[in-house]
């Protein structure tokens, strides 16, 4: 999957031909495009942003503009095979509720997101006295859109707390996947594939 | 008005059956096309007008003289390009502009004024289909329209869900509000008012060019955003005609400089429209409600569409429209959705109200141009 960040390539990889995809945040709709190009999947995506929006629908792709914290209702329940969320649940306003809706729309979900406990994040803090700006998570506090914080172990809590059952994850640091050992000091990023 | 000649029209040899349940006999559809029809028919897009359009989309208005209503979308290299589709544009039933309509004579050779048979958005759909069918095309490209025409994309769509493989509806909606209601009614109720109306059998005489210009008024403010006119004109004062800058007159004159502009545009409009059009093409909005026929449910309208077998639809509103607002629009995404239809929506940001879909906005130009891709 040329060109794809890793951990959509991972996504793109996993998902079988002919499925039924929403994108959820999908930006400019890279991901959908490469869905819908090489695994003739049945690709649809919603952004809040309109020029990411008009760029996608100028690759040809199905997207609705809209916010994910309000519009997924308007999907009906099991519409879609997988329901995928890239490093958008820490912009949630409620990420326990979207991990829900995400669950109701699609039959499967692949949620992804920056670990806020990798080691370099936590030793900003540490060290630094101040809110981390890394390479994961590039604004500061007053700029990002990035409320609600997670680490790969707050959200193994989440799911298995609402009884989420995990299929798959994936951990990356530097823009490749590395292991699963120690995953929450080692993972700059972490991608579930879950179901209920 | 004036009885314009169309450059190209259709006489059906069949009566076109109406939602009214009488059918108009040898309809005549006037039409224009900009392109070339490629050999296996495949490139043919379907253009719809406005309540008060034509079929003059990228050509010379013959009455006013003036450039195609969307000469900025419809053209050589233009979003909706010619050198790549064949266009076609066709004045809708009911108007004026060289389809049959009530200022058409009827065949006891007579106008027929009030006798006209009141039509319906999908009356006017069915004359547009009738026009393809006539042209030898099975499958249209797009079919594209803003505000009314934006309504009789979607009618297509949902009456005739083989016929269009892309629908664009802009600043539209599935149904007539009870505001959009009511501001029709006051044009209706101006037309009435005029006593040279006369129950709409004025065609010997002179025509009720003053309740048509009030209806036009009224309906155009409807068009344009609060924010658009206070830029646009404000509190401005008109100069006098005997040269005073900018005063009040202590009368009933067009002082406001947006008073003027309302009046001139109501004028105008006396000169290249027909007053019982304006009543029949107002009511055919009124009565559209795409859901009323299937229990309020608006999905079930587009059940032709459904699980991806039917057409790509595009709907596009404007922040600044408050004739058709954003929810309208996300109102028809909502039900194709739940229908599994392949959607996209944008929100566009644009100053100008509901004539925006008409106007400069360049990021229309793009998402159009990318639609069709």
């Amino acid at each position: 999957m040329n060109g794809l960040r890793a951990d959509l390539a991972v996504i793109a990889g996993l998902i079988e031909p002919g499925s039924r995809v929403l994108d959820v945040g999908c930006g400019e709709g890279l991901l959908l495009a490469e869905l819908e190009a090489q695994r003739d999947v049945d690709a649809r995506g919603l952004e809040l942003d309109p020029e990411l929006v008009e760029r996608s629908v100028a690759r040809g792709l199905s997207v609705v503009q809209g916010d994910a914290n309000c519009d997924l209702g308007d999907y009906p329940d099991k519409a879609f095979d997988y329901a995928i969320l890239s490093q958008t649940l820490q912009t949630a306003q409620r990420p326990d509720l979207m991990l829900e809706e995400l669950l109701r729309v699609g039959r499967k979900a692949f949620v992804s997101f920056p670990n806020f406990a990798h080691w370099r994040t936590r030793a900003a803090l540490l060290l630094g006295g101040r809110m981390p700006v890394t390479r994961a998570l590039p604004l500061s506090w007053y700029e990002t859109q990035n409320i609600h914080h997670v680490t790969v172990r707050d959200f193994r809590d989440l799911i298995s707390a609402k009884g989420v059952r995990t299929e798959g994850a994936w951990y990356f640091s530097g823009g490749r996947e590395i292991g699963t050992s120690g995953a929450n000091w080692r993972a700059e990023f972490a991608l579930f594939k879950l179901s209920r | 008005m004036t009885t314009a000649i169309a450059s190209q029209s259709l006489t059906l040899t069949h009566d076109l059956p109406l939602d009214c349940g009488q059918a108009l006999p040898a309809a005549r559809i006037a039409f224009e096309t900009y392109g070339t029809l490629n050999a296996d028919k495949s490139n043919a897009v379907l253009v719809c007008h406005a309540l008060t359009g034509d079929q003059y989309v990228a050509s010379r208005h013959p009455i006013t003289g003036k450039p195609g209503w969307w000469e900025r979308m419809v053209g050589p290299g233009r979003p909706i390009d010619t050198d790549r589709f064949h266009v076609i544009c066709a004045n809708v039933i009911g108007s004026c502009m060289g389809s049959t309509g009530p200022a058409s004579v009827a065949p006891d050779g007579e106008r027929y004024a009030l006798r006209f048979p009141v039509i319906t958005i999908r009356d006017m759909a069915r004359a547009l289909i009738a026009l393809i069918n006539a042209l030898g095309i099975e499958r249209l490209h797009t079919v594209v329209g803003g505000s009314m025409g934006g309504m009789q994309a979607l009618s297509l769509a949902a009456n005739f869900p083989d016929r269009a493989a892309r629908v664009l509806a802009i600043a539209t909606t599935a149904r007539h509000s009870a505001q959009n209601i009511a501001f029709h009614e006051v044009g209706r109720q101006a037309i009435m008012a005029d006593p040279n109306w006369r129950g709409g059998s004025y065609y010997d005489g002179p025509s009720p060019d003053a309740g048509l210009a009030v209806a036009r008024m009224a309906a155009h403010i409807t068009y344009l955003s609060e924010a658009g006119l206070t830029e646009k004109f404000g509190r401005r004062l008109q100069d006098r005609p005997d040269g005073t800058k900018g005063a009040k007159s202590f009368g009933f004159d067009a002082d406001f400089q947006v008073e003027s502009y309302l009046r001139y545009q109501g004028s105008g409009f006396t000169q290249r429209f027909d007053a019982n059009s304006y009543l029949y093409i107002t009511r055919a909005m009124d009565y559209f409600d795409l859901a009323e026929e299937h229990g309020g449910r608006l999905g079930d309208a587009f059940a032709g569409h459904a699980m991806g077998k039917g057409a790509r639809f595009f709907l596009i509103s404007f922040d600044s429209d408050w004739l058709y607002p954003t929810a309208e629009s996300r109102h028809v995404v909502h039900a194709l959705n739940a229908v599994g239809a392949p959607v996209s929506f944008v929100e566009l940001s644009a100053p100008h109200g509901h004539d925006s879909f008409l106007l400069d906005v360049p990021a229309l130009d793009r998402v159009v141009r990318g639609f069709l891709q």
